[in-house]
């Protein structure tokens, strides 16, 4: 639950204008007990997700999976490669559904669209001096433009944790506001590094502030620090995305990223936002993982339920 | 859209016996004058055994096997020695602990998730933990070689079978008493695989003695004169009638009853792990806690928040088969507690609060009763003085932090009471005027072996748990 209620819903747009205002609506949220989160992440994790629950929620996975890959050695064969597998996950059974896009650097992106191009399959760019965001802002617009130019239809944008951490707010805000405008067509997911940013009130903030500024999808870590998504840090995003929608009537995304590597995991985070924001949110519009080694557990444990016996890694395509 | 597929825990764990007889002496035998009762499932109202039911003999037989037991053998056997057998007893438990947890929710109705990660992982720690006082008495604060008490004469209720069973026989054993501990009618069963647990350990015979019966066994066993110490953990009704029996006697007395714990909610609390935390505080096994929070008090300025914020959490609990792993709310343990809640809910409509249950589907057969939360509930309504236990919520408001713990106080039990703000400086006010035994802040329902737990007022008396908990089993 939020501070604000329907009728301050014109005064929302307006936090943006001032320093003050950001800052006394971001520290009016409710407190995020640490305990509190991290027990109740804990206990929807002990949810047995078994037989036929098991099937729906793989296919929801796979078809909710932003295949990643964020190297300085990416090369157009291999992001070729990637995309050929986002389409067809499983080359052995067509039944398989296509995974929710594919994730590379700006550089990268015309060589994926080409490939990706009328498929369904999104394409997303990571832009704004990714990971650390510490460039210029004009240089990192420029980034966003190039990208989205180049063909990606969703940017993922980092902000700026030097500014949040130091209390400027309105920076922050201003930083996304700008970008979603360099966007145009294009989604735009903010990345908050949500390990950068230590407390959950801190993340909690953080969501508010990248909605409040347009962002299209809030998600949790560019997978480059070493704590990235984590149950507690997405409950406290869901939570933050259902209050945003009860306040202002507009739906916004969620994408933990980094560290989300077993089927296990990612059905935990199935149930979590089944119970924490319900069956809107259980959708590839609404939310995704961002993650590389996770569809090859998806496919390994699809096959299994399938056929009944565990193919070897062998039988699944390393790309 | 997301149907979490049936995933229920297996059955098969567990060995049932058609019937069960008594525990005396280290091995079970036919009760004499040959009553029995049933024990069923609450959940499907099935028989699951047929149990013994102790006579005033039987009691007799089971408080002189307890005595010789204790003047032979566990009284003057040195502490580090009983330390043995409380740890041996401790890892069986944890490695028949699945048994354990099935067969508790097959005889109690509750989630096998709650037996499984709540009751179980209790049950041990309290008897590890209390294995490592045996030996250490001399430097729990009694003085520097306290002596036991002798027999114990232990009564439990229906609602933690294993855990209050934990919880009185580890801290009786460990300060060198033995015991005759009588399990709830309706809940007999792990306690007689407690005593095979005693068997399987080789616990020498007569120091853990279990008579199964109602009322009247109870009643036969702490008005038995062979007994010195009596426990007890149930209604404020039996509780006073105990009192009132060992009055004038030597018998020295523990007691731990009702509840009717506030749950205050101030306006800067974290609100989502907040009503997690109301969640947890009454819905946890079906509100059968004696320390359960079954009034909300919440600050008036946020309460409509709260409030809705409960609702939509209240939907997502999951009612229904209670040896299913995503069960949340089990079956009520019998058609009589059922009865009462039922009772005390009409009444609660009656008097004029306005009642609440999320859309949920019960069962045919068994006991059940929907989450329900009443509403514009005041201090003068039924369902806010009287003991429920069941999970039916009253909520009140309040408007300062002076007020709260007025109403907080405002009943004749003191066991527990929860406070959740984000201002630590409140907490310890609030905790210094609450008048119960635990207090818990920005969380509900925790336990450990190592805190006392016990209540102010007809709450009862006495602690258990801790180092606390010794001091009922010694002579001090």
């Amino acid at each position: 639950m939020t501070a604000t209620t329907t009728s301050a819903r014109p005064e929302l747009s307006e936090l943006g204008r001032s320093e003050t205002a950001l800052r006394t609506f971001l520290h009016g949220l409710p407190g995020v007990d640490q305990v509190g989160a991290e027990q109740r992440a804990a206990q929807l994790g002990t949810r047995s997700i078994k037989t036929t629950a098991k099937a729906q929620a793989i296919d929801l996975a796979i078809r909710m999976v932003d295949l990643t890959t964020l190297e300085g050695a990416d090369t157009p064969g291999k992001v070729r490669a990637l995309a050929a597998k986002a389409l067809r996950p499983d080359p052995a059974d067509p039944s398989c559904p296509h995974v929710g896009a594919v994730c590379v650097y700006p550089a990268m992106v015309p060589y994926v669209a080409e490939v990706l191009a009328g498929s369904g399959v999104h394409l997303a760019s990571v832009a704004t001096a990714f990971p650390s965001g510490q460039a210029p802002l004009e240089i990192k617009l420029a980034d966003t433009r190039a990208a989205v130019a180049a063909g990606a239809d969703e940017i993922d944008m980092v902000i700026n944790r030097g500014a949040f951490l130091a209390g400027r707010y309105k920076e922050v805000y201003d930083e996304i506001v700008a970008t979603k405008e360099a966007c145009g067509d294009a989604h735009l997911k903010v990345i908050l590094e949500t390990g950068e940013l230590a407390t959950y009130d801190n993340v909690r903030r953080a969501s508010w502030l990248a909605m409040l500024a347009g962002g299209d999808f809030i998600k949790t870590s560019t997978g480059k620090v070493p704590v990235a998504a984590t149950l507690p840090v997405t409950l406290v995003m869901l939570e933050a995305v259902r209050d945003f929608r009860a306040a202002t009537g507009r739906q916004v995304g969620v994408k933990p990223a980094g560290g989300i590597k077993t089927t296990k995991d990612a059905i935990k985070y199935l149930v979590m936002v089944n119970e924490t924001v319900g069956t809107d949110w259980l959708d590839p519009d609404w939310f995704r993982f961002g993650a590389s080694s996770l569809l090859n557990d998806l496919l390994m444990q699809r096959t299994k339920l399938t056929t009944g016996t565990y193919a070897g890694p062998d039988y699944f395509t390393l790309d | 859209m997301f149907e979490y597929a049936p995933a229920p825990e297996s059955r098969s764990v567990v060995d049932l016996k058609p019937s069960y007889g008594l525990f005396i002496d280290g091995k079970f035998v036919d009760p004499t004058d040959g009553g029995s009762f049933k024990s069923i499932n609450p959940a499907s109202e099935e028989v699951l055994a047929e149990i013994a039911e102790a006579g005033a003999e039987d009691v007799e037989r089971a408080v002189r096997a307890a005595r010789k037991a204790y003047d032979k053998v566990w009284g003057p056997m040195p502490g580090r020695d009983r330390a043995k057998y409380l740890f041996r007893i401790a890892r069986l438990i944890q490695e028949r602990s699945r048994e354990l947890a099935v067969l508790e929710s097959l005889d109690n109705g509750k989630p096998i998730r709650e037996s499984r990660d709540v009751d179980l992982p209790l049950v041990a720690a309290h008897f590890f933990y209390y294995a490592g006082w045996a030996d250490k008495l001399g430097h729990a604060g009694f003085g520097s070689n306290p002596q036991p008490i002798g027999v114990a004469a232990q009564v439990i209720p229906w609602n933690f079978p294993l855990l209050m069973l934990a919880w009185k026989i580890a801290p009786a054993l460990a300060a060198g008493n033995t015991v005759v501990l009588k399990p709830a009618e309706t809940t007999p069963l792990t306690a007689l695989l407690f005593a095979e647990i005693c068997q399987q350990a080789e616990l020498p015979a007569g120091v853990v003695n279990i008579v199964t019966g109602a009322g009247d066994t109870g009643r036969a066993l702490v008005e038995h004169p062979g007994v010195d110490k009596v426990a007890f953990t149930g209604s404020t009704e039996v509780g006073r009638a105990i009192a009132r029996s060992v009055a004038g006697t030597r018998k020295k007395l523990t007691l731990e009853l009702g509840g009717k714990a506030a749950n205050i909610v101030f306006d800067d609390a974290p609100i989502d792990q907040a009503v997690e935390g109301i969640v947890n505080g009454i819905f946890f096994n079906q509100g059968h806690v004696c320390c359960a929070g079954s009034r909300l008090l919440v600050q008036e300025n946020v309460a409509d928040r709260v409030l809705e914020s409960l609702k939509r959490r209240m939907a997502q609990l999951r009612v229904g088969d209670p040896l299913d792993k995503n069960t949340d709310v089990g079956a009520i343990n019998s058609a009589a507690q059922l009865e009462r809640i039922r009772e005390l809910s009409d009444a609660g409509s009656a008097e004029g609060a306005e009642r609440w249950s999320p859309p949920c589907e019960l069962p045919d057969r068994g006991f059940w009763f929907a989450p329900t939360i009443f509403t514009g509930v005041t201090q003068a309504h039924r369902i806010a003085r009287e003991e429920i236990f069941g999970p039916v919520l009253s909520v009140l408001t309040f408007r300062t932090p002076a007020e709260a713990v007025e109403k907080a106080n405002n009943t004749p039990y003191g066991l527990s009471a929860g406070i959740w703000t984000d201002k630590g400086s409140r907490i310890l006010w609030m905790a210094d005027r609450l008048r119960a035994g635990v207090v818990w802040a920005n969380t509900f329902n925790k336990f450990d072996p190592t805190s006392p737990f016990g209540g102010y007022k007809e709450s009862g008396y006495g602690r258990e748990g801790g180092r606390h908990g010794l001091e009922g089993y010694l002579n001090v």
